[in-house]
């Protein structure tokens, strides 16, 4: 049996996948990005590695993604997340068309291929606003958890209307409705609302034609997925493995070209997007 | 808008901290081919003697300056009364070459300019607030600064800014929007024009105490003329495969003779010069990278600060820009136009209102890019969006719909800034540009197993 490898370096946290030639997914580890970045993917990796009882010789391939992909020095190759949550997304739903990626600091929309492949993209530039990280700020200024307010977002009856999505400033906007004695869950209602409308339009600029696949840290976020839901008016595909989707991608390019690297294990899987000049060993 | 050159340090300088990055995914080697030719050296030994002539008239008294805007600009007849052109222009991307740029930036926010303003604007009032000395040239205040702020009304304040801290004389010509569909002119714009230039040349007698030399005038666009045709033949070269040079990287080292030194016998050699180089390039199939893989278009100036860095996150892929429309920031020559010494004011008026990226309307830039794309075989169009011209910017999101909506075309859209550094994430940019190439090389992939299926 081989096995390959996918570690997500984000700009908040690390994600590392191992799976096995079958395609089926034996390992994941998750830890904080924080300052040393090769660390931070090498712990991640070493931690998938022991949860999923594998040698690290017999990890044929890895792929490094995220912004801290150019950092995974043990890796083999280095591939965008771009490109990655297009590929992990096509593997956890083949119907998916649109990806809607929300990561600690990065929004983005991603229009898919037939093959998974990435056919057109979005980010947001330059700006937080619809990130994870807008969402930590709403928790910080509130004082929650940032894992809770989700949930309590569900439960807003007069969402407020947020003046900005400026990451910075929605402190003090949540602080001058505390002052009039709004209800948490509403604050969190509009901020929620505020982003997916956000969100929205910046994927809009690909097309947003269905399934849709919700991916990245804050698609853990029920309250972000159903303002979604409510204004696009459709279901998202959302997986457990949602935020995870960037390694998952990464692993199986992975596997894909360990697979092609020894032909004679025979290759059940599309070669078609295998770039042979990106086989840089180490 | 905007413009050009760079002495010799757009071509060769290093950036110090690519060479610490673990980069083991790039596919291509980028080490330099055997490019740096004659076409550099002359360009360095005339641009130098520009660049001296500069600070003989700002130190010495040598001569009588005259500011002017890049896009569409009569150069010939400041070259006719023997006046210095000085491009402020220039001055700011020189400094953001240089990475000498953010002190005069600040300078000018301290003095109240705003963070959302030009930053040409600002990296130039900062330096001629100064004492207007830099590594390349001290700036020689104007005797008049003409001030043809074609596409860009911010221009208008920066010249009017600059005549208040100086006795220059200022001159504001206004050129007229192309605004009919057709992109023509009429003949009362022309006219319109022409009339200021009659009045530029009455101002420039007045200042050089000398009559104008009609015959001086005429030759000086003849030369022009035959500048612009060699220029026009040196960018329908990028139409072969390899393309011999980067018509976008490599063309700003072109696009300093052709606008300091349109009009003059050392411009005209330079041209002659570059010509031959780039054939003999096309005939030994020699392009600016070891492997052509793909072939782009870009819209939109370089990040000047970081031009280098730039240049590497597309050479990795192999990737070679085969037109560009910042390199007709200055005057587009490639469709058809040309200088006419018979008609000397005419002519200057045509290539200030019509001959331009910058004077055009949109559907006419969306066209000229379509054009790029068809007759020069290009795979893509990169979008490179400045926030310090919105002018220029403005617009350029319904344009990469426009081109992968309606035309089909792989478009990225990226941004960063002309001149101010704290504009440049390279981290985002790379992001976006390997995630553009990642999905170009499938569609190749795709594309050549198809290719070879058909075969089969």
């Amino acid at each position: 049996m081989i096995y390959a490898a996918g570690i997500d370096v984000g700009s908040t946290q690390t994600k590392g996948i191992i799976i096995d030639q079958d395609q089926r997914i034996i390992a994941r580890a998750l830890g904080m990005t924080g300052a040393n970045v090769t660390r931070a993917g090498a712990n991640c990796f070493n931690e998938a590695l022991k949860l999923a009882n594998v040698k690290r010789e017999d990890v044929r391939y890895v792929v490094g993604t995220g912004y801290g992909r150019y950092k995974v020095t043990f890796g083999d190759a280095q591939i965008t997340e771009i490109s990655c949550h297009a590929r992990g997304a096509f593997y956890l739903f083949p119907n998916t068309k649109t990806v809607i990626d929300m990561g600690g600091q990065d929004a983005k929309g991603i229009k898919v291929g037939e093959g998974g492949e990435v056919k057109d993209f979005v980010m947001n530039d330059k700006c937080a606003a619809g990130t994870g990280r807008f969402l930590g700020s709403a928790a910080e200024a509130l004082m929650l958890n940032l894992d809770d307010i989700g949930d309590l977002s569900l439960k807003a009856k007069n969402p407020v209307r947020l003046t900005t999505v400026c990451t910075v400033f929605v402190e003090s906007d949540i602080m001058s409705y505390l002052a009039q004695n709004k209800k948490v869950e509403d604050i969190l209602g509009g901020v929620h609302s505020a982003i997916a409308a956000r969100t929205i339009s910046l994927v809009r600029r690909v097309g947003i034609e269905p399934e849709v696949t919700f991916t990245g840290g804050v698609s853990r976020n029920i309250g972000m997925v159903r303002a979604l839901e409510e204004k696009l008016g459709l279901k998202l595909n959302v997986s457990p493995d949602s935020h995870y989707v960037g390694a998952l991608g990464a692993s199986i390019f992975a596997l894909e070209r360990a697979l092609a690297a020894d032909s004679s294990l025979g290759s059940g899987l599309s070669s078609s997007t295998r770039n042979p000049e990106l086989e840089t060993r180490n | 808008m905007i413009v050009l050159v760079a002495r010799d340090e757009a071509m060769t300088s290093t950036n110090h901290e690519h060479e610490h990055e673990v980069n083991m995914a790039e596919p291509i080697k980028t080490e330099k081919t055997s490019y740096q030719g004659q076409m550099h050296l002359l360009q360095k030994e005339i641009m130098g003697r520009y660049f001296d002539q500069l600070t003989r008239a700002a130190e010495k008294g040598e001569g009588k300056a005259a500011y002017m805007l890049i896009s569409g600009n009569p150069v010939e007849i400041v070259h006719a009364f023997d006046m210095i052109p000085v491009y402020p222009e220039i001055n700011a991307l020189q400094l953001a070459v240089k990475k000498a740029a953010l002190p005069f930036i600040l300078k000018a926010e301290e003095i109240g300019y705003s963070m959302d303003n030009c930053a040409y604007v600002k990296a130039d009032i900062g330096l001629f607030l100064g004492d207007r000395k830099t590594a390349f040239a001290t700036i020689p205040l104007p005797s008049l600064i003409l001030c043809n702020y074609v596409g860009c009304n911010v221009y208008l304040q920066w010249f009017e800014h600059l005549a208040e801290h100086c006795d220059g004389e200022i001159y504001n010509l206004d050129v007229p929007f192309l605004r009919d569909p057709s992109g023509v002119p009429s003949k009362e714009d022309v006219e319109y024009v022409v009339r200021q230039l009659e009045e530029v040349i009455e101002i420039c007698e007045r200042l050089t105490g000398k009559k104008l030399d009609w015959a001086k005038l005429k030759k000086i666009v003849a030369i022009s003329g035959e500048t612009g045709e060699l220029w026009s033949k040196i960018k329908a070269l990028t139409k072969h495969v390899p393309s011999p040079f980067d018509n976008y990287f490599d063309s700003v080292t072109m696009m300093a003779p052709l606008y300091c030194l349109r009009g003059t016998e050392d411009g005209l050699r330079f041209f002659e010069t570059a010509l031959k180089e780039m054939e003999e390039k096309v005939r030994l199939g020699i392009g600016p990278l070891p492997e052509e893989r793909y072939r782009f278009v870009i819209e939109g100036p370089p990040p000047w600060p970081y031009l280098r860095t730039f240049r590497d996150m597309f050479a990795k892929w192999g990737a070679v820009a085969v037109a560009s429309t910042y390199s007709t920031v200055g005057g587009i020559w490639e469709f058809g136009f040309k200088h006419d010494p018979n008609h000397p004011l005419e002519s200057i008026a045509q290539h200030m209102l019509q001959w331009n990226v910058t004077n055009r309307n949109f559907l006419q830039r969306y066209e000229q890019i379509a054009r790029y794309i068809k007759e020069w075989s290009a795979d893509a169009l990169v979008i490179h969006s400045v926030k310090s011209c919105r002018l220029f910017s403005a617009g350029q999101g319904d344009m990469r719909e426009y081109f992968t909506k309606e035309l089909g075309v792989p478009t990225l859209l990226i941004e960063s800034d002309i001149e101010d550094p704290r504009y440049f994430s390279e981290a985002q940019l790379k992001n976006r540009i390997d995630a553009f190439f990642e999905s170009l090389e499938h569609r190749k992939l795709v594309r050549d197993k198809q290719a070879a299926g058909g075969n089969a």
